[in-house]
């Protein structure tokens, strides 16, 4: 169960990108991502607005398949779907 | 001098997130009398309706477009913006609603904040009551109030008195702290509201430590990569089944009203060319266009309840990896299956898709998907193919459809490699919690698509049907026995027409029908109706051109006019509102082009390939 917050440990990673987190693993958010390039931005204002703040807790419901694409991500009470390159500007702390 | 003051009209403006209920909310504040329009210069819906408070005064209600922040991403959300900010052609209004939902306050309040500091006289809604509380989630309302320093009520839009609390509240002398610009909020201050969102909503919110919301198992089993695509295509399995079966049903229904309804004018009217352009003209025309409504209204109402319910974003989920293989993005799928019934509502649709690039391949291949109008030619010339056999009949008719929709990714899947643009494009879309459809918002949903189709049925195709008839008849009257229609105006331009499509295994007849088909393609099977001249009602024109067509096309013939039907370009309202949705004649043309060029290869390929198999 554990080998993936150890494979983590052993990278000596804290953090990950929410695209990264295993279907079904409960994680908090430790910060977003800010870009540099406008567009990117924009969309991580709104994913700031839709709740992916620091300390709220994350959860990828379902993933499409395949690879992995889009991602269907709750947060409280609401879920989003969102593609891979929009979670990876979130970065989590997964559950232990 | 009277004072026009006191009778003025309280105007307000329902402001909230997507999926807050806040269309269901002024739909249950002015019912009917509600005017549906676009904002000026931009093709973003604008909603305006009436009501009167309890102590009645009136009330005049802009349903503002739904957005998440003022931080805007999409059109939508920039009219919203731009009207509460006083930023546009519409007056700013007295009074802003900000419509919250109560099952889901963590996300909703920070724009009841964000709205907070505009100034402007602001209610809160705390909408979606009755569900809260059957989730076991409370909230305090009037710490609520204290805490943000507003006036907020409970409303059920779902309820008939569901709005009175807020009928009540709008006769109270409602203060605003004073206008002040809007300044777009960076990232420091979306984290600091996000904040005060928290804090308010711990100190006023209690709720089950175990979540009672049932919409994750279910979506655990709607959005598996295996159940959740069975589920998906028997619920689209399930749809047109009920289009086909219950449209036709009720078809009938509207064809032995128009039946009697020639019967009737027969009867009363002396015989004569305005008689003939009354009966032939308009009442066989219009009448064998409306058959189609319940077909239409039904599959809208199988897509407004689906949308509704929750269930059409996880649809748009799950096929947004295929879609995307074709560069398109799940958010495609909803416009494109509108556009099964009819391409101008689907068109009209693409407004939620927020990447322009997408949202322009998306109208572009809207036309390919087999509307309503298609399904008189399309059973016409498969029953004209199969004669016998219902089963092989079926089946070309599902394999005409999975052609529309091949060629229309296909077309996607080029425009992506053609553009330039690389960037990725964004899906982030909210997959709202599942609940019951409200009633009276799929009545009013259907009665706007009605309305479109009734529109064009009043316009077009009847000034369509006229002219047909009319180029048939003033040159020289047709009598019974057939050869005079060669000698009419619709001969000679068949005639001259039939050069252009010989290579494609048209003749006479079908060029002409072509003329008024490209204008509306519902007149196909009429026109080519008239251009056999045969008289007789509704059904036995259908019966008499099915038995002609069967007997005098040939085989390439037939293919060939049905894979025209798949891609021709044959609506000039699509056309119309190309060029709205687009503001460009450059990509009406484009598509216009390109579905032509389509339609006329295909057909060409087919007809020669099929001549060159079949002959001797």
């Amino acid at each position: 169960m554990c080998t993936f917050a150890a494979k983590m440990q052993e990278e000596g990673r804290l953090t990950m990108g929410l695209d990264e987190l295993p279907e079904d693993r409960w994680a908090t958010v430790n910060d977003v991502t800010v870009p540099a390039d406008p567009t990117d931005r924009g969309l991580v204002l709104r994913l700031l607005e839709l709740g992916f703040v620091p300390g709220e807790r994350v959860r990828v419901l379902r993933e499409g398949k395949p690879g992995r694409e889009p991602l269907a991500i709750r947060v409280g009470h609401t879920t989003f779907a969102l593609r891979r390159h929009e979670a990876a500007f979130i970065r989590v702390i997964p559950a232990a | 001098m009277e004072s026009p003051l006191p009778d003025k009209p309280l105007r307000i403006a329902l402001l909230g997130n997507p999926n807050c209920g806040k269309t269901a909310l002024f739909n249950l504040l002015t019912g009917s009398r509600q005017k549906v329009a676009n904002y000026a210069g931009v093709t973003v819906e604008r909603k305006e309706g009436v009501f009167r408070t309890m102590a009645g005064r009136q009330v005049s209600a802009l349903d503002l477009p739904g957005a998440y922040s003022l931080n805007a991403l999409s059109n939508d959300e920039a009219v919203t913006r731009d009207v509460i900010t006083g930023h546009s052609q519409e007056a700013l209004p007295d009074l802003l609603v900000c419509v919250a939902d109560a099952t889901n306050l963590r996300l909703h309040l920070r724009l009841v904040l964000e709205a907070r500091r505009l100034g402007l006289p602001l209610v809160v809604a705390l909408n979606k009551m009755d569900r809260a509380r059957e989730l076991g989630i409370h909230i305090d309302t009037s710490r609520l109030a204290r805490e943000l320093n507003l006036f907020v009520t409970e409303t059920v839009s779902v309820h008939a008195h569901g709005a009175d609390t807020l009928r009540e509240l709008l006769d109270e002398n409602l203060p605003g702290t004073g206008p002040s610009t809007w300044r777009a909020s960076g990232i420091k201050q979306v984290i600091a509201t996000q904040h005060d969102v928290l804090r308010i909503y711990q100190a006023v919110v209690s709720e089950p430590a175990i979540d009672k919301d049932p919409s994750d198992r279910i979506d655990r089993f709607l959005m598996h990569p295996v159940w959740g695509f069975a589920v998906l295509a028997l619920v689209l399995f399930l749809t047109f089944m009920a289009v086909f079966s219950g449209g036709s049903l009720l078809s009938g229904i509207i064809e032995q009203g128009f039946g009697a309804l020639s019967g009737l004018v027969e009867a009363h009217m002396d015989e004569g060319l305005l008689r003939g352009l009354v009966v032939e003209g308009i009442i066989g025309g219009v009448g064998g266009v409306i058959v189609f409504l319940p077909q239409i209204l039904i599959l809208f109402l199988f897509i407004l309840a689906l949308e509704a319910s929750g269930y059409l974003p996880r649809a748009a989920f799950l096929l947004d990896r295929p879609m995307s293989a074709a560069g398109l993005s799940g958010r495609s799928f909803i416009p494109l299956l509108s556009s099964f019934a009819c391409a101008i509502p689907g068109i009209m649709a693409t407004r939620t898709i927020s990447h322009w690039r997408d949202r322009l391949t998306t109208i572009l291949i809207a036309p390919l998907m087999a509307c309503s109008a298609r399904i008189p030619v399309y059973t016409l010339l498969v029953a004209a193919l199969f004669p016998d056999d219902a089963v092989s009949a079926a089946l070309v008719m599902v394999g005409l459809y999975v052609l529309g929709i091949v060629a229309a990714m296909t077309v996607a899947w080029v425009i992506k490699r053609t553009d330039k643009d690389h960037a990725r494009s964004p899906l982030m879309m909210e997959l709202p919690a599942y609940q019951w459809p409200d009633l009276r918002s799929l009545l009013i949903g259907l009665w706007e698509r009605a309305m479109i189709f009734l529109r064009r049925v009043g316009t077009i195709i009847l000034a369509l049907t006229i002219v047909m008839w009319a180029l048939y008849t003033i040159p020289s009257p047709r009598t019974v026995d057939g050869a005079p229609v060669e000698r009419s105006l619709a001969g000679e331009l068949g005639h001259a027409l039939h050069y252009v499509f010989a290579p494609i295994g048209f003749n006479e007849q079908i060029s002409f029908a072509l003329v008024p088909g490209m204008a509306a393609r519902e007149v196909v099977v009429s026109a080519l109706g008239t251009a056999y001249a045969m008289e007789g009602d509704e059904g036995d024109v259908d019966q008499q051109l099915r038995e002609r067509i069967t007997v005098e096309w040939s085989l390439a013939t037939k293919l060939s006019l049905l894979l025209w039907m798949v891609f021709a370009p044959q609506c000039l309202s699509t056309f119309a509102v190309v060029k709205r949705e687009t503001g460009s004649w450059k990509q009406m043309w484009i598509m216009g082009g390109y579905l032509f060029g389509l339609a006329y290869l295909a057909s060409f390929i087919t007809y020669q390939l099929t001549t060159l198999l079949t002959s001797p």
